[in-house]
């Protein structure tokens, strides 16, 4: 299969990527020729194979390991927003929402 | 150009030794590193030093050393590729993942592993003492395979510096190389581990997945991600390993198992070895996948004489077959890309990182702020990753790999039933020059052909040096073991190592 | 089912999806506490806020309050459960992805059963999910900006899914109300609808009896039974409107403004439709070993249904009394303690729905905040049955120890002088007395007035100053009379 510009787009718009019109045509040449590669695998037939999600079940039945509920994180307001681009009483700033 | 002094060529297990015999300062030698890491920039090894903080750090281990107080590592340098995140308030380095989506990110805690070879955490127990020289260049979110996709500017490979070190961890290869540091940390999710080591000359692991804890790394594929150490020799990595690695409650894939000395196993006698033959009874299989035509002859030969290396040294060689070694390279960059376009969602400019200065509104914001923030082989794995998760793709890809994971996972289990390692070339070629590969991203995909499988798999696998081809470039061996079974891959490494000296050659002019 | 009620000649379907914060003291990813109110962001850890690096690890007192609902409504508890990874961008969700249960949640079917106008209806469930929630984007306050705070992100939910059962508003809020009782009841929810614990999507479509299931649209985060009942009927007349309007219904996601009583469309969010999931490949499968559930249905509170019955059969109070009783389990438990104090199971549900509730609501507080302890009024009801005091008086009584009134039940009697006339011989004498000066009324008795017979028992009452017992009263005079 090979995709379209509208694909391109498309997918540029879900993972919110703005792409030129010349970088839409080069990802688009360069997804296509990505594609090329993955065709063959279409062909295997894997009925009845279970996907292999983590490596660890590779190995033995992988079930997930819990917590005990409870608090252990102090507050850390400053130094987890030390990096933050725009911050107002404590509240992350970003452009008005509309809903 | 002179060749580096005594101290710079020393291993992290001599270092121990030498510091705990007080015959040497960890100040003098973190004095020396940093001197030579300064003059060394052009190599762009480094992205971030903190010269103050080490020698306080390696103040403190001297002082540890003097009440005796010291564990093997203590004092010993180090350096982190910068894909481990490092409290910025402690280390004064910042985080950046190679990626301006990150230039000067503080991370207000320590990745696990960079904890457990330092100062420890709070609560946590003591680290193993290593002092923290800096943060390495690397790919950027760890995605490539030169180090031509780091943000600030690419790594150049000490053995010829019109080309690449190899990546992702490539500036931890070439740092290790150069004799900056005597070992560092790396990530590989595909390889990224073993084929710098390989281009590079260096000794590098990846463990099994879930040996190293994934706290603190910023994730590429968290189903592929594994830390692991990259230093001179199989020894070095040994001890490292054993510090870096062990059960973390804060990641859920973690491996709950006890701590393991992996320098006691590797050294454990196999069952009739002798002084000549160490690997009396160790079965290598040698994939006929792994040698294709198209291998490189120089790669080949090197492979091939470290090959009858280790039969000499007792192992006995036989052939197997991973029959889709090929569709390993669809399959991770499937499997990966989808991960990773989930994974760098969380770079929306809201929270920290880059935001673009100028938008119109949100949506703009995001698309305006992640167009700057990534790179051009970043963005092209988000599109991937977005695309075959996207409705109506899902089961023709992503699902449809994860069912071949599977199966190739099974193909090494088959292996195993006949032999204790898996062994091959890591890479087709010796390094490549610096923006040879252009832009063409399959080309470079084609190229991870013998990392990827181990990486689907979850297995360790490892690059010995062996030997050298075109243009005196390095070539690596590959060594493949079953899970959890580093051991065995230490104990071949060491003893190809015991009787070659391959990893003691040091580039010219650094 | 019965036949359901048509509006304007349409069948009404309602399904529900509830968004229920479970009551843990960290949340389901974090060790970050949960309190609601806190200070912005003082209550997001660096795994709340997606720092580079962090990792989620399961908090357990999820999994357990998840499994203690399948077990409530007769579900199935998964011994297997995946998390999936929904992906899309807000600036209130900070991964760029909610984690949730996609294909495989960890609670399957059920039912919840509750009275309406009497009659026993039964909801289907779908489904319960494990997810995390997501933190509050403010509009107000400042300059075209949003603020964001992720105290809530993370916070511990279970989608709870219902089949589209429900056929009118009223028995969509009924539905709502026993679903909030069970979780407050199960205790895995504080049930605060003003602070969100308890938020209700309401899938509304109509269609004529008979044809297929009408195009629906989902009123979101209703948080009070009353919006509840207005946007549903709101939204019923808005949707037949446009049908006999020959308009099409579109599939979308509305608001309800409570100001305007009406419900409005919500700018879409761009391709949410494409939400890219897959399985977190951080988490791995979610495993509940059935020694895990047993231990769990072991220490199940008795639930209200069952508890009902036991008072219907044990106590024989009618079917309405009981159900009142298990409105709540702190009701149900000040019922029990006060039925054993006082020995008269229906006085003592007649005292909780009477003067009790009416003082609660005019008050405004639940059974918890009751000033008078079950012992209390126990022995109040005891002075009742045993004719010290007349119901009126124990009315005027329970006023004053309600208010504060210090002193013992006795007491409070006494020092309202509330202690009926049980001594015969002064009764008689007043009763002689009131003969005495009534002949009217005692003629008009002798010649056949009932009413005439009241006035007298009305005298003798007076003469005592209300401290006659009405009954001995009465039947002196009918005595005397004959």
């Amino acid at each position: 299969m090979t995709l379209t510009l509208q694909d391109v787009s498309r997918i540029a718009q879900l993972a919110r990527l703005e792409l030129s019109a010349t970088q839409q045509s080069q990802m688009l040449e360069q997804l296509n020729g990505f594609f090329g590669i993955v065709a063959r695998m279409g062909a295997v037939d894997t009925r009845g194979v279970e996907p292999l999600y983590t490596p660890l079940s590779a190995v033995q039945a992988a079930s997930l390991r819990l917590r005990e509920d409870r608090v252990t994180e102090p507050d850390a307001r400053a130094a987890n927003q030390r990096s933050a681009p725009a911050v107002e009483d404590g509240l992350f700033l970003v452009p008005r929402v509309i809903e | 150009m002179t060749a580096p002094g005594e101290l710079r060529s020393m291993g992290v297990a001599e270092i121990g030794r030498a510091l705990a015999a007080r015959r040497l300062s960890s100040v003098e030698l973190t004095r020396e590193l940093l001197g030579a890491i300064e003059q060394q920039r052009a190599l762009g090894a480094f992205l971030a030093v903190d010269a103050e903080r080490a020698l306080a750090a390696a103040a403190a281990a001297d002082a540890a050393l003097a009440r005796g107080e010291a564990g093997p590592l203590t004092g010993v340098p180090v350096a982190h590729k910068d894909i481990f995140v490092t409290d910025h308030a402690r280390s004064g380095l910042p985080s950046t993942a190679g990626s301006k989506m990150l230039a000067g990110y503080a991370s207000p805690f320590d990745a696990t592993v960079v904890a457990r070879l330092g100062a420890g955490e709070p609560g946590r127990g003591p680290g193993a003492g290593m002092v923290t020289l800096g943060k390495l260049n690397c790919d950027e979110f760890a995605m490539g395979s030169g180090n031509e996709n780091s943000a600030f500017g690419p790594v150049r490979n000490p053995w010829d510096r019109t080309r690449v070190p190899g990546g992702s961890s490539g500036g931890s290869a070439a740092a290790v190389a150069a004799r900056l540091v005597p070992a560092a940390t790396g990530t590989d999710t595909g390889g990224s581990i073993r084929q710098p080591a390989s281009f590079s000359g260096v000794t590098g692991i990846k463990p099994t997945y879930g040996v190293c804890s994934r706290w603190g790394m910023i994730a590429f594929a968290s189903s592929l991600d594994q830390a692991g150490p990259l230093a001179r020799s199989a020894e070095d990595c040994a001890l490292l390993l054993s510090a870096m690695s062990g059960f973390d409650e804060r990641d859920a894939t973690s491996a709950e198992r006890p701590p393991q000395d992996y320098q006691a196993l590797m050294r454990r006698p196999r069952a009739g070895a002798t002084a000549a033959r160490p690997l009396q009874g160790l079965r290598i299989g040698l994939p006929k996948e792994f040698f294709p035509a198209g291998l490189a002859a120089d790669v080949a030969g090197a492979v091939r004489a470290a090959l009858s290396e280790l039969e000499r040294l007792g192992a006995t060689l036989l052939d197997v077959s991973l029959p889709r070694t090929e569709l390993s390279i669809p399959v991770y960059y499937i499997i990966a890309p989808a991960e990773a376009s989930s994974n760098l969602g969380r770079f929306d400019g809201v929270r920290y990182g880059h935001r673009a200065a100028a938008y119109t509104d949100l949506m703009d914001m995001y698309k305006k702020t992640r167009s700057e923030g990534f790179g051009p082989e970043v963005q092209r794995r988000i599109m991937i990753g977005t695309y075959v998760l996207s409705h109506g793709y899902y089961d023709a890809y992503y699902l449809q790999a994860q069912k071949l994971r599977r199966m190739i996972a099974d193909d090494f289990q088959t292996c195993f039933q006949a032999c204790d390692l898996i062994a091959g070339p890591v890479a087709p070629t010796v390094a490549w020059k610096l923006g040879e590969q252009g832009d063409d991203p399959v080309k470079n995909y084609l190229a991870d052909i013998f990392t990827l499988p181990a990486s689907l798999a979850g297995l360790p696998g490892m690059s010995v040096p062996a030997g050298f081809g075109e243009h005196g470039m390095p070539v690596g061996l590959q060594l493949i073991g079953n899970y959890f079974d580093e051991a065995t891959l230490l104990q071949a490494a060491h003893a190809l190592q015991q009787a070659s000296d391959f990893h003691t050659r040091v580039p010219a002019g650094v | 089912m019965p036949a359901s009620p048509l509006i304007r000649g349409y069948e009404v379907v309602i399904g529900f999806e509830t968004h229920t914060q479970l009551s843990t003291a960290s949340k389901i990813f974090s060790g970050a506490g949960t309190a609601f109110g806190a200070a912005p962001n003082t209550q997001a850890c660096a795994v709340d806020l997606a720092l580079p690096g962090t990792l989620p690890v399961l908090n357990r007192g999820a999994v357990e309050r998840a499994i203690r609902f399948g077990l409530a409504v007769g579900a199935r508890v998964a011994p297997q459960s995946i998390f999936a990874r929904k992906n899309y961008f807000y600036p209130d969700l900070p991964k760029g992805y909610q984690i949730s249960q996609y294909e495989i949640p960890v609670v399957q079917g059920g039912r919840v059963e509750f009275m309406l106008a009497g009659v026993k209806r039964t909801v289907r469930l779908t489904r319960a999910h494990l997810e995390e929630d997501a933190g509050k984007s403010l509009h107000e306050g400042y300059a075209d900006a949003t603020g964001i705070d992720l105290n809530r992100a993370g916070t511990p939910l279970l989608e709870i899914v219902s089949e589209p059962d429900m056929r009118s508003s009223a028995e969509a809020v009924e539905y709502a109300r026993a679903l909030h009782a069970l979780v407050v009841w199960l205790d895995i929810c504080d049930g605060n609808m003003q602070e969100g614990s308890f938020r209700c999507d309401a899938n509304v479509s109509v269609r004529k009896p008979g044809a297929p299931y009408g195009t629906r649209r989902e009123i979101k985060n209703l948080n009070s039974f009353r919006f509840l009942q207005q946007a549903i009927d709101f939204e019923i007349q808005w949707q037949i409107d446009r049908i006999e309007d020959g308009l099409a219904i579109e599939q979308a996601t509305v608001l309800f403004n409570p100001d305007s009583g009406e419900t409005r469309s919500m700018r879409s969010k761009e391709d949410a439709q494409d939400y890219r999931y897959f399985p977190d490949p951080d988490l791995p499968p979610l495993v509940i070993a059935p020694e895990w559930i047993e231990r769990v249905r072991a220490a199940m509170p008795e639930l209200p249904a069952a508890m009902a019955a036991r008072f219907q059969r044990d106590d024989g109070l009618p079917a309405h009394d009981a159900a009142m009783m298990t409105q709540s389990l702190a009701l149900a438990r000040y019922y029990e303690a006060l039925r054993d104090g006082c020995g008269q199971p229906k006085l003592a549900a007649n005292w909780l729905m009477g003067e009790v509730s009416k003082r609660l609501n005019a008050e405004g507080r639940g059974i918890a905040g009751a000033p008078l302890a079950p012992a209390t009024l126990a022995a109040l009801i005891a002075r009742v049955a045993d004719g010290t005091v007349s119901n009126n008086g124990a009315r005027q009584v329970f006023d004053a120890l309600w208010n504060g009134a210090g002193a013992g039940v006795d007491a409070t009697i006494e020092s309202l002088g509330l202690r009926q006339m049980n001594d015969a011989g002064a009764l008689e004498a007043i009763v002689d007395a009131v003969i005495a000066a009534n002949a009217k009324s005692v003629e008009e008795f002798r010649a056949g007035k009932e009413k005439a017979f009241n006035a007298l028992v009305g005298q003798v009452m007076k003469a005592s100053q209300g401290k006659a017992n009405p009954a001995q009263a009465g039947a002196l005079l009918r005595l005397r009379l004959q």
